[in-house]
């Protein structure tokens, strides 16, 4: 893609499509990467968010307090499932569903419990990890359907961006092993090089399933063509239901009303340890995720126990066992199906970028792949202005498209993790009983994202960089002080009750505390991404070496 | 320049565009020709759109890897023809 038109080899053509399919939507991709990232840890994020939970500490009785909250409280629900604290959750969160309750999500009802006492909890209002998560797939502020598309579109662009970058890079594998550090342009390339391939399965799985999981939206015509249009029928087939009862059936909601019609006499549910102690001795790693109890109150009760971390599942993987509510005897649970070679392979990609029935060591491996996959779109965008710096320097003035991707690096990668430090601290520091409380928590995120946009287009280019980032390493790395002041779990506390979501969170947040820290200190130490001279601004300011020209084959 | 712009944003306009066209008609008719040679409905339309996405990302590739914004249009608008109307064949032969 010359512009004078000659020739060119394809690999030259590939790296101008590398670049410019990179960069017109890096920063979007670059924050879907950023927040989809954190989404892996969805529930920590949420419990850390609301301290009032972080008091709740599970012990032997936890099910039965549980249960027996759940009589009190809402004894003629048709169905409730109970959510068990683990390690991606200190409280009991209670879902019920009210007779005569909606279908699906609307009908659901949900408290939190203390683990601990069984008494209902009372958390702030916040949208927790979930914003972050949402944020990553359909933006904010916007319908969810444009938000989809705008992501599904840049989802391609990387995908391609994916494809045309190892073509670009004949000998990828053997320049992993390059790094030439304090190198300028050539150490921002290696490190562009090596995360991208350091992560290169995970990142062309996390591309290609996310455009997997808006295929519906997508790219439809498979299902219209090979079903007629009767979307339905897909949907039935791919839940492996009979079509015919695809429209109807489903919903527990309509399973318990027929229940509690049929019979008005109430029967007490059976005691829930020894179906526990079953299932424990069953499971004795990971034991019960959550209990499910179908009609609680009628002769007709079930309690289904599930294994800890297969919640989450749409379908498959986790067991399951299921007994009669009343008398306690085992009864065989509905077959799984056996799952297509199609299924396997397009579900296999989409569990992993949904992380689900993801162990905490496969959790941790998923979440450094995203933050590898972070940094690789980041440095990506980086290099774009570190190239050009030359040319730049040549030029002795910086053109206005230079200076805009300059600021929007800035705003985009530094902003983006000073906004998500910001909409923690937002969480904590907010009155707890403010109207519109996570509402207030969002708008505060999206102010401070705006202030460092702002700040990147007022401050020289260099000092924007060092300030956003050493501020994002304060906020990250104080996280755990304001934890710890504001009623949450502190960490040695949090870390000797095992609530491992807590704990969790703080560690990484220091951890992101010292990654920011780092990056400011190489840039501090460097003058890697140092603005050319200008005449009137420029005191203070290192030039760069000029180091596209530098011979490589320097040792 | 002028011409130089407007050839990267007809073979953009082919990426984009063309390029979704190509993988509507991949979905489509590979999704069919799946039905029809046998395996599940769910598989067929599983398969097929996975091959839809790449179709796309390689139509895209094509656009600016070719020698010009023409052949990138004729790379692109060919197989697209051709899917379409097995598409068109086979949801005659099945409806």
């Amino acid at each position: 893609m010359r512009p004078d038109g000659k020739p060119e080899g394809l690999r030259q053509s590939m790296s101008w499509l590398h670049t410019w399919s990179g960069l017109l939507l890096g920063w979007l991709l670059y924050a879907v990467f950023f927040t989809g990232t954190l989404s892996y840890f969805l529930d920590e994020i949420t419990d850390w968010m609301r301290p009032e939970l972080h008091q709740s500490i599970p012990g032997p009785q936890t099910a039965a307090l549980a249960l027996a909250t759940m009589q009190k409280l809402t004894p003629d629900a048709t169905s409730w499932t109970i959510n068990l604290p683990g390690e991606r959750q200190t409280a009991v969160e209670a879902n019920f569903r009210q007779p005569g309750a909606a279908a699906g999500r609307a009908g659901n009802q949900r408290v939190q419990l203390d683990a601990g006492t069984g008494e209902v909890l009372q958390p702030r209002e916040t949208r927790g990890g979930s914003f972050l998560y949402r944020f990553h797939f359909e933006l904010y502020a916007m319908p969810r359907v444009w938000g989809r598309w705008i992501v599904g579109i840049a989802t391609m662009f990387m995908f391609v961006a994916i494809i045309s970058g190892v073509i670009t890079h004949k000998k990828i594998f053997t320049e992993f092993f390059t790094f030439r550090p304090r190198k300028g342009q050539r150490s921002w390339l290696d490190a562009h090089n090596a995360t991208a391939v350091l992560a290169l399965p995970f990142h062309i799985i996390i591309t290609f399933s996310g455009l997997l999981l808006l295929m519906f939206m997508l790219m439809p015509w498979g299902i219209d063509a090979v079903y007629n249009g009767d979307t339905q029928k897909y949907f039935a087939e791919s839940r492996g239901r009979p079509a015919a009862a695809a429209g109807a059936s489903g919903e527990r909601g309509d399973a318990g009303r027929a229940g509690r019609a049929q019979s008005a006499e109430p029967a007490q549910l059976t005691a829930i340890a020894p179906l526990m102690a079953a299932a424990q001795a069953r499971w004795p790693d990971r034991g019960v995720g959550t209990i499910v109890v179908q009609r609680p109150g009628t002769p007709q009760a079930t309690i289904e126990l599930r294994e800890q971390g297969a919640r989450a599942l749409v379908r498959g993987g986790g067991e399951r066992l299921l007994f009669n509510g009343v008398t306690g005897a085992p009864q065989t649970p509905p077959e799984a199906r056996a799952t297509s070679s199609a299924q396997a392979v397009s579900g296999a990609m989409m569990g992993i970028h949904l992380g689900r029935f993801a162990d905490p060591a496969l959790r941790w491996l998923l979440f450094l792949s995203g933050v590898i996959g972070t940094v690789m779109a980041g440095s990506g965008m980086v290099l774009w202005v570190v190239k050009r710096l030359p040319e730049r320097r040549k030029l002795g003035r910086t053109p206005r498209g230079h200076r805009l991707v300059e600021v929007l690096n800035i705003a985009a990668i530094a902003g983006l993790s000073v906004a998500t430090a910001g909409y923690f601290w937002a969480n904590r520091l907010l009155p707890v009983d403010i109207a519109q409380r996570a509402d207030m928590e969002i708008r505060s995120f999206f102010v401070v994202w705006g202030l460092c946009l702002l700040h990147a287009m007022l401050r020289p280019h260099r000092r924007a960089w060092l300030e956003q980032l050493w501020l994002a390493a304060i906020a990250f790395a104080a996280l755990p002080l304001l934890n710890a002041a504001t009623g949450g779990a502190a960490l040695p506390a949090a870390m000797l009750h095992g609530q491992w979501s807590v704990a969790g969170f703080d560690l990484v947040a220091l951890a992101l505390g010292v990654l920011h820290g780092f990056a400011a200190w190489k840039l501090g130490a460097s003058g890697a991404i140092a603005l050319p001279q200008r005449a009137a601004s420029g005191a203070g300011m290192r030039i760069p070496r000029p180091v596209a020209q530098s011979p490589e084959k320097q040792q | 320049m002028g011409r130089y712009r407007l050839a990267v944003a007809s073979r953009a306009l082919a990426a984009i565009g063309g390029g979704y066209a190509l993988a509507c008609a991949t979905a489509a008719g590979i999704g069919l020709a799946l039905a029809r040679a046998g395996s599940s409905g769910v598989d067929a339309v599983m398969w097929a759109t996975m091959l839809a996405f790449i179709a796309h990302a390689l139509a895209a590739l094509w656009s600016f890897g070719c020698a010009n914004a023409w052949r990138a249009w004729l790379g692109i608008a060919v197989p697209a023809a051709l899917l379409g109307a097995l598409t068109f064949v086979l949801r005659g032969a099945g409806a």
